[in-house]
């Protein structure tokens, strides 16, 4: 009898310790991250990057975006529904994470389909074509181009306009951000330059509601 | 005299079960909430430390010195690999025979405590201890 007190006793330190250290490293973590979005807001915050959404809108998510990630793209139409229901308070500024294999080649395709001023709706057709040209989560850059006709791009400009050296260059100041907010998966949101708590829509949802309502 | 030195065995099994259940929490906390990414040798020993979670309370109620036969092969086996793994760190093991070339490299030390405690030496010093707390509550239960 003694003995099974003894057991369950020390199942049980043993998983309270176990819960109690991921609490700690979590919001330690958190704050870390916090605190490095804080320093370097030029960090979070490119020149270069493509935005939706007003330009002074008070809030502004951050997200840093593989376009072959799943997750990313359950989230897509999440974010933007956000943005459609407050309709100039909100803006969106996409970082590129290009974690899966190839995917930074798709990053370049986008990059050029925006020099034609159509980079949403690129972003929007291969978000929804995923699965066909990103099989076992690693990117085929060959694969995407169909998805992208009748969108009015011009394809061959696209392929010439691709391997430009300034698109590779947003590309690494990208991932290098991402090191430097420890951003390691995606999608990674920062609303108004605070990092998610923890993972999820609903999250994501509170911390907008807050940054909307501390912005009226 | 016989209950006693059950109690002694039971004691030293569930020393065992104490260091495997803080090896796997700590595996699991590295892995799962540090995310650093386990290598291939580190998930060989995983594949020998999480069963003795399991397998030694099954031996402790009630308690059956079989058990040790049970969890000490895979015991042997993970402190095989823990110290193959420790050797590559150290690099007394060359490079040409590294087993894991894809995903992440056994030989990258990511935790280095107090200038010497990686995590390949935690596990060749938890799997020596289990064994060792094995062959004692063997020589125990067996008197």
């Amino acid at each position: 009898m003694k003995q099974k007190t003894l057991f369950i006793a020390a199942a049980t330190v043993l998983l309270l310790g176990f819960v109690g250290a991921t609490l700690v490293y979590k919001s330690e973590k958190v704050d870390q991250t916090a605190q490095k979005a804080d320093r370097n807001g030029n960090v979070l915050v490119r020149m270069h990057s493509p935005t939706l959404g007003n330009a002074d809108a008070p809030v502004v998510i951050v997200e840093f975006l593989d376009p072959a990630c799943e997750t990313c793209r359950v989230f897509y139409p999440l974010v933007k529904k956000m943005l459609a229901e407050n309709p100039d308070r909100i803006r969106l500024v996409l970082r590129y994470a290009p974690f899966h294999n190839g995917s930074d080649k798709v990053v370049a395709v986008l990059e050029a389909a925006r020099k034609q001023g159509k980079f949403w709706p690129a972003l929007e057709a291969l978000l929804a074509a995923q699965a066909d040209w990103a099989p076992n989560h690693t990117a085929q850059v060959a694969l995407v181009w169909k998805h992208l006709e009748g969108l009015g791009l011009n394809l061959e400009q696209m392929r010439a306009d691709m391997t430009a050296p300034e698109i590779a260059n947003v590309i690494a100041q990208d991932l290098a951000d991402a090191r430097t907010l420890n951003v390691t998966k995606t999608p990674e949101f920062f609303v108004n330059r605070i990092p998610l708590p923890s993972f999820g829509y609903e999250p994501l949802k509170k911390l907008v509601d807050n940054a909307l309502k501390a912005a009226r | 005299m016989k209950a006693h030195s059950e109690t002694t065995a039971w004691t030293l099994l569930f020393g065992a079960w104490l260091i495997a259940s803080v090896s796997t929490l700590g595996a699991l906390f590295f892995g799962e909430v540090m995310q650093l990414p386990p290598c291939v040798l580190c998930w060989y020993q995983r594949i020998c430390m999480f069963p003795l979670v399991l397998i030694l309370p099954v031996g402790l109620f009630p308690l059956d010195g079989k058990v040790i036969r049970y969890a000490l092969p895979l015991a042997a086996i993970g402190w095989l690999f823990a110290v193959f793994h420790l050797l590559l760190i150290a690099g007394v093991i060359p490079e040409s025979i590294k087993p894991c070339t894809q995903g992440v490299p056994c030989s990258e030390k990511v935790i280095e405590w107090f200038g010497f405690v990686t995590i390949p030496l935690l596990s060749v010093v938890a799997f020596s201890t289990i064994i060792a707390l094995l062959i004692l509550a063997h020589l125990r239960s067996s008197k």
